[in-house]
């Protein structure tokens, strides 16, 4: 254990460094989440019964996402790990006695960590100052609250074990991007990324309820808005840890597999 | 104690002809080769011997250490080291091993070179003592106490070689790979990572296998050769009886001012330039000195001197009489 806590240490530190990049990144959310809120404010102030949640909760979702957003973006893959196994020096990586899988998902983990402790922080707490409806407004209970930290952490781990079977593809094909940019759009549109969930056509909705993606960021945001309450609350954490020790096995297997016949590419 | 009998290996490599048309029709139907990496290889180390492997490239030299690491698996053979085969118990096999891949680096490209060596620490579990203690040894023998605190991304290559070869001892391995360790370093560091080598093998006993396209490093650290070609052990034996079977060979570099080139029996021309001429002599039909004699005879000289074949040429005649 104490080999990944300590190259968890390491990447996390590391990831610490980005300064910049961290008052950049708050700045373009803050930018981002007024634009979506605006775009929302718009179609509300037309016509606001007919759409499922209220814009107050909207909100909280926007700026839940925009301050989490390390934490579930699906977009961002450490090109190490891809030039890792393209360029064969997965070669080192193999020589250690340590697990290939459990170091990549650490990694992940760390990365998106350090991005999300440098930046979660300052954009709450600006948006719980902001005046209603457009701020965030405190989970509905302390019950919602320790759920939806829960819930979080699931998801967050549904995301890296995704990203993981993306990093993993790379041995099957001799470049990742094809498999990589079609899995970001769809999770993007599939995770709620773009637009929450609940506006999504019924029919097609209960559908995708299911998938991993909605699993990912839309089940813990719509259980701290108060959107879910309840057995539907117990259900989708219920769903979720599904998904995370099946993503996990998945990957896990997949990684056996092409270990198994890898050929270390290059010299 | 290493052990390798009958490996072979293939792999199957894609390919098609150049051009557009070409390349549509390879994306419905795909060619295949099957290149026969390594083909019933065999041979068998002792611990603490430092061994040459030597061979063209893609001779399948890699794959051989890459298997010998666990990293690739045979299709037929077996392999075993220090009591284990290498791709099925791995990670108990890689605690007793270290390589170095010198075209690769096991470095973090950011942090300094110390964090790396720590987290190296922690994933072998080293001891605090040991670690403490190789530490020190490594950092003042490979003279990195300097830039050991500097990110590995602005070492140079030299420096950077240094570090890794440090890196992959700090778990006190009992065998080291090394695979093509002084590429592209110049003349004092190959020289220092030599040295270190060498004491390494004969203090620590730890059986080194070194694989290499500088004959200085083959002349310089190992007794005992292996040449592969096309996946196949041609050669495995001694340097020195090897020296002795070229050492009927010399060469003659002869530079003149004017005259004509006559070569008599036992002599043959390798190249030949205006007013230099470089002449191969085959100490068996003709000695030495009846052949400066001849070469003399119809011309002006200016300078004459007299080679013996030095490792490079006797691995390029090996490769001829092998035709690989």
């Amino acid at each position: 254990m104490k080999k990944y806590a300590s190259f968890f240490r390491i990447r996390f530190i590391n990831g610490l460094q980005y300064r910049a990049a961290a008052y950049a990144g708050i700045f373009t959310q803050f930018a981002w989440g007024f634009m979506t809120l605006l775009m929302f404010w718009a179609f509300y102030k037309s016509e606001s019964s007919s759409f499922p949640m209220s814009f107050s909760q909207l909100s909280s979702y926007i700026w839940l996402q925009q301050a989490l957003l390390a934490l579930f973006m699906a977009w961002f893959f450490e090109n190490e790990i891809f030039e890792t196994i393209t360029s064969g020096n997965i070669a080192y990586e193999l020589c250690r006695p340590t697990d290939t899988y459990y170091m990549w998902f650490v990694r992940n983990v760390a990365v998106r960590l350090s991005k999300v402790v440098l930046r979660s922080m300052p954009i709450l707490l600006v948006c719980v100052f902001l005046p209603s409806p457009f701020g965030i407004t405190l989970p509905i209970s302390s019950k919602a609250a320790f759920l939806f930290i829960l819930s979080v952490l699931f998801g967050f781990l549904i995301m890296v074990a995704f990203n993981m079977l993306i990093y993993i593809s790379a041995f099957y094909t001799i470049s990742p991007m094809g498999i990589r940019i079609l899995a970001v759009s769809l999770t993007e549109l599939l995770s709620g990324a773009i637009i929450p969930l609940p506006f999504l056509p019924d029919g097609l909705r209960k559908v995708i309820e299911l998938l991993p993606f909605a699993s990912m960021q839309n089940t813990p945001f719509l259980i701290y808005t108060g959107f879910l309450t309840g057995t539907e609350v117990i259900n989708k954490i219920i769903l979720q840890i599904i998904w995370v020790i099946g993503l996990f096995v998945l990957g896990k297997c997949l990684m056996k597999n092409a270990l198994k016949k890898v050929v270390v590419q290059g010299g | 104690m290493i052990e390798l009998q009958a490996i072979c290996k293939t792999f199957k490599v894609s390919k098609r002809n150049a051009g557009f048309k070409e390349a549509l029709t390879a994306m419905l139907t795909k060619e295949y080769d099957y290149i026969k990496a390594l083909d019933n290889v065999s041979f068998k180390i002792n611990d603490g011997e430092m061994v040459g492997y030597i061979g063209p490239n893609g001779a399948g030299k890699s794959s051989t250490i890459k298997i010998m690491c666990g990293i690739l698996s045979p299709e037929s053979g077996s392999c075993v080291i220090n009591g284990r085969v290498p791709w099925k118990d791995r990670i108990k096999h890689v605690n007793e091993i270290g390589v170095v891949f010198g075209q690769r680096s096991q470095l973090w490209w950011d942090v300094p070179v110390v964090d790396s060596f720590e987290l190296l620490r922690d994933i072998y579990k080293i001891d605090e003592k040991v670690y403490k203690g190789n530490f020190e040894k490594l950092v003042t023998l490979l003279h990195i106490e300097e830039i050991i605190r500097t990110p590995a991304r602005q070492l140079s290559l030299g420096q950077r070689m240094r570090c890794e070869i440090a890196a992959s001892l700090l778990h006190s391995p009992r065998i080291l790979f090394l695979d093509e360790p002084t590429i592209g370093l110049d003349a004092v560091s190959k020289i220092a990572v030599r040295s270190f080598i060498e004491k390494l093998n004969k203090e620590e006993k730890t059986t080194v296998i070194l694989t290499t396209h500088d004959m200085q490093d083959i002349e310089a650290l190992t007794k005992r050769i292996i040449l592969i070609g096309k996946g196949k052990i041609l050669l495995d034996g001694d340097l020195e009886a090897l020296k002795r079977r070229y050492k009927g060979q010399k060469k003659i570099t002869v530079e003149y001012a004017s005259g004509s080139l006559y070569l008599s029996d036992g002599l043959s021309l390798v190249n030949s330039l205006q007013g230099r001429a470089v002449i191969a002599v085959d100490t068996n039909v003709i000695s030495v000195s009846d052949a400066i004699a001849a070469i003399s005879k119809n011309l002006e000289v200016t300078d004459i001197s007299v080679a013996g074949a030095t490792a490079e040429e006797m691995v390029v005649s090996l490769y001829e009489e092998y035709h690989i």
